[in-house]
């Protein structure tokens, strides 16, 4: 008997309170918005291989890359390691026999769904075009778009995050296991509570930010669109305030995934573990700093600006610091080149190059020319597909067996991170340097000398999309016909690997004891 | 640019044509250099690790306890990371403050030109009086100074040959000074985004020798220039009434403001830059001068952003020294 024959039907689901189970709804959900997002970047991909706008109309083009990035950033993102694995692990890791408030678990996935539903609307009634960035007064004052729709979606969404904030950090406070103190709790969970405190912190910025952008399109009331007495430029400060830290609520889930996919695959203890949780936390304190630095061109105070770069410099080193951890991690480890492990590799590599180039538009001089170009989407870009979609492969890939209680077939699995490595750089390498001549982003038709950069670009579009195909066939796949999976299949550390796979509803028979440190790889399980 | 006809580049060295952009490139390829070393190393790193500490291979992984953990370690590659990023930290924003707060020019000429941006395109007004509209031209080494505004949205000046951008706020005026060193014609692009025809924002910076700049000057029309259309205005719109020298209303002076403090009714002052002297033509009540009454009326949506440029720029000439200000 395990979570997932414990009942059958809809109802068993739409209702259930296993978090588990939870996590699959969110699985399915936030797939179903991947690839929309997905579908949407194609069309723009497609249009940009020729400099003329001819394959869709400037209309056309403005709502697709908005539509990209506000699915992507809201209902992929910010959801997607939390929501999924955070929601089927944490308790699993804790020892707990569920989440601390399970009835609020399930109703942020309703939450979420309501949000996803009213963009969803927005987009058939008549689209939005004002980019995820939402800039007033454009927004506003200007848009012809269904802005109130989408913004009440993601005002709505904000919601699931904060519920699933609040259970992780009481979950993680409340139901450790009887000696799992904090200094023994795995990186995935010093993560997931990180994450947790920032969706907690900043998205009432967002929240209240889009009420106030609501309130001045339905009613004209004054508040950034300076015709009426407001600022445009509060309006930046306060959509940076929260959408900087949400750059690290998408990125802190990651690299606790990569922490746990490096240890089991070096077969090694995480090298300096204290560095690493602390440069978790610093990461998060930090992460709130620095949203001056999305505004060096915008009519900020030029000292601001040197205030936030420095700080954003700062921002830097703790990151730095997990890229040294991780390699020395390997330093005499046994290391096998399984997919979650290449996936993870992938990680380091491209978020290596994605934190390097996030130096270069930290810095001031530099960013005149990158901000609003190419550069600067092809640097969130390596953070966020490169960093944090390829750590997402990485743990869904780890703990598939677990999840589902099967084996995916691991040749196919490794052809796909390859293709989805060499297919991204070929996307997004040629943008670094067509922001650095000067390609503006959002742009629907551009000058003929960026053709060649494009056009490369596009091509590894293409490569990317198969890359990420290829693991939904063979994932559904191996749902059937996948090789059924032990309890540990990788030889791992951490309480989730010493139960069943799947889990037992009630995941643990009794309350496991913890009496060693995290990733203790140099005893047997 | 100058063979924008060629469509196949792979763009590694863009044009470079201001006094700024040979510093920014130094700047950008020392990033590049130090960046890729790094790269280089990280890579190295795994792969000779990925290859010798493979499962199964006969390397020695004898163990101590600084496999897990090193605070020597942790330090060690702590400090020259840090140093390297203050070292470019104080770089980058030594040439940011040079680039977005410049100081004037050494022949202590720099030549004014009005720039409104709208949803789509670009007007310019020459100091001359001389418009134009996605094309600016400007003659080779001479220093230009961009007093910037727009009708409606968000948008932004972006010169990549220059590297220069700037945004441009409605109600609002930003600045934005370069001094082109290379002949030739230049894209301009709008870079924030603003709506259905964003990217059909784009116009050209034509480059000339300073000659060939004073012909094209002299071959065109000169309707007026914009403070001879100021003082025009000011007469017209009324503004005389009360700030004319044989008023009878109690009005701040106007001659000699221009770049001064001016203590303000709620307390604190202001400078009397060029967005003040906007603020209080379209929002009289924003800043009232200490000691008057808020009696002025508001001129919002009554003036043109044109004629607000003019206004400006007559109220600035009636101050003679020219201070550093905006």
């Amino acid at each position: 008997m395990n979570y997932l024959n414990a009942g059958y039907g809809l109802k068993s689901w739409l209702l259930t309170l296993d978090h588990k189970r939870v996590a699959w709804l969110y699985f399915i959900s936030i797939t179903g918005f991947f690839f929309l997002g997905g579908a949407a970047a194609t069309l723009v991909r497609l249009e940009l291989i020729t400099p003329a706008g001819d394959l869709l109309s400037s209309d056309a083009y403005n709502q697709m890359f908005s539509l990209h990035g506000i699915v992507m950033v809201w209902f992929f993102l910010i959801p997607s390691i939390p929501a999924t694995m955070g929601n089927f692990l944490l308790p699993l890791m804790l020892g707990a026999r569920d989440m601390a408030f399970p009835r609020l678990n399930l109703m942020s996935w309703y939450v979420f769904i309501l949000g996803g539903a009213f963009t969803l609307t927005a987009v058939i009634a008549g689209g939005i075009d004002t980019g995820w960035t939402f800039y007033t007064p454009y927004s506003t004052m200007f848009s012809n778009g269904a802005v109130l729709a989408a913004a009440t979606g993601v005002f709505i969404v904000g919601f699931s995050s904060i519920l699933t904030g609040i259970n992780f950090i009481v979950t993680t406070h409340k139901m450790r296991a009887p000696g799992l103190t904090w200094f023994r709790l795995p990186l995935f969970v010093w993560a997931q509570y990180a994450t947790s405190l920032i969706m907690v912190l900043a998205t009432p910025v967002l929240s209240i930010t889009l009420v106030l952008l609501g309130v001045e399109r339905a009613f004209g009331i004054g508040i950034f669109d300076p015709e009426l007495g407001g600022d445009p430029i509060l309006f930046e400060h306060l959509f940076w305030f929260y959408s900087h830290p949400a750059v690290y609520i998408m990125l802190l889930p990651a690299m606790g995934v990569v922490s746990e996919v490096i240890a089991c695959f070096a077969h090694k203890r995480i090298f300096g573990y204290k560095v690493m949780a602390f440069s978790i936390l610093a990461i998060a304190l930090f992460g709130f700093l620095v949203w001056g630095h999305h505004m060096f061109v915008s009519g900020q105070s030029i000292y601001a600006g040197v205030a936030f770069s420095l700080l954003s410099f700062l921002v830097s080193v703790p990151s730095a610091l997990k890229i040294f951890n991780w390699l020395a991690t390997l330093y005499k480890g046994h290391i096998r080149f399984d997919a979650p492990m290449l996936f993870a590799l992938s990680f380091i590599g491209l978020f290596l190059i994605g934190g390097l180039t996030g130096v270069f538009v930290a810095t001031l001089a530099l960013d005149i020319q990158m901000h609003d170009t190419y550069f600067v989407v092809a640097h969130f870009h390596y953070i966020m597909v490169g960093g944090m979609v390829s750590a997402y492969m990485a743990g869904l890939h780890f703990w598939w067996p677990k999840i589902t209680g099967r084996l995916y077939p691991e040749m196919w699995a490794r052809v796909s991170a390859i293709i989805v490595f060499a297919g991204f750089n070929l996307t997004f390498f040629p943008q670094f340097i067509l922001g650095w001549a000067g390609m503006p982003r959002r742009y629907h038709a551009y000058a003929e000398e960026f053709q060649l950069l494009n056009v490369f670009s596009s091509a590894g579009a293409g490569m990317l999309a198969v890359g990420y195909l290829l693991p939904l066939l063979y994932l559904l796949w191996s749902l059937r016909y996948g090789a059924r999976a032990g309890g540990n299949p990788w030889d791992a550390r951490g309480l989730e690997w010493t139960v069943a796979s799947p889990p037992p509803k009630e995941n643990f028979a009794t309350v496991p004891r913890v009496d060693s440190e995290a990733y203790a790889y140099d005893t047997p399980q | 640019m100058a063979d924008a006809d060629d469509r196949w580049q792979l763009l590694l060295f863009p044009e470079s044509a201001s006094s700024v952009s040979g510093q920014v490139d130094t700047l950008f390829w020392a990033m590049v250099v130090a960046c890729g070393l790094v790269v280089a190393l990280v890579f190295t790193v795994l792969l000779v690790f990925g290859i010798r500490y493979r499962r199964g291979s006969p390397a020695s992984r004898r163990g101590s306890p600084l496999l897990y953990h090193n605070r020597w370690l942790e330090i060690g590659w702590s400090i020259p990371v840090l140093a390297a990023f203050l070292f470019f930290f104080a770089w980058g924003a030594l040439l940011y403050v040079e680039i977005l707060d410049p100081p004037t020019p050494e022949d202590g000429e720099a030549r004014r030109v009005n720039v409104i941006g709208k949803q789509w395109m670009w007007k310019f007004q020459h100091p001359e009086g001389i418009r134009e509209i996605n094309t600016l031209h400007v003659a080779v080494g001479q220093t230009v100074r961009l007093r910037m505004t727009s009708q409606d949205v968000i948008h932004s000046f972006f010169v990549p040959a220059f590297r220069i951008k700037q945004d441009v706020l409605p109600q609002t005026y930003t600045r934005l000074q370069f001094t082109p060193t290379k002949v030739g014609r230049f894209d301009l692009y709008c870079a924030e985004y603003c709506g259905l025809s964003h990217s059909g924002m784009v116009g050209e910076v034509v480059v000339m020798p300073p000659s060939e700049f004073q012909d094209w000057l002299a071959r065109r029309d000169r309707p007026g220039t914009p403070q001879q259309d100021g003082e025009r205005l000011f007469r017209q719109y009324g503004c005389s009434g009360c700030h004319g020298e044989a008023s009878s209303v109690r009005a701040p002076d106007l001659a000699g403001l221009y770049g001064k403090p001016v203590p303000l009714e709620s307390g604190g002052t202001v400078t009397a830059d060029a967005q003040y002297l906007r603020d209080s033509i379209v929002f009289p009540s924003k800043h009232v001068v200490a000691g008057y009454a808020p009696i002025m009326p508001s001129f919002k949506d009554q003036i043109s952003e044109e004629d607000l440029l003019k206004l400006t720029a007559y109220i600035q000439s009636l101050t003679p020294e020219e201070p550093d200000a905006p």
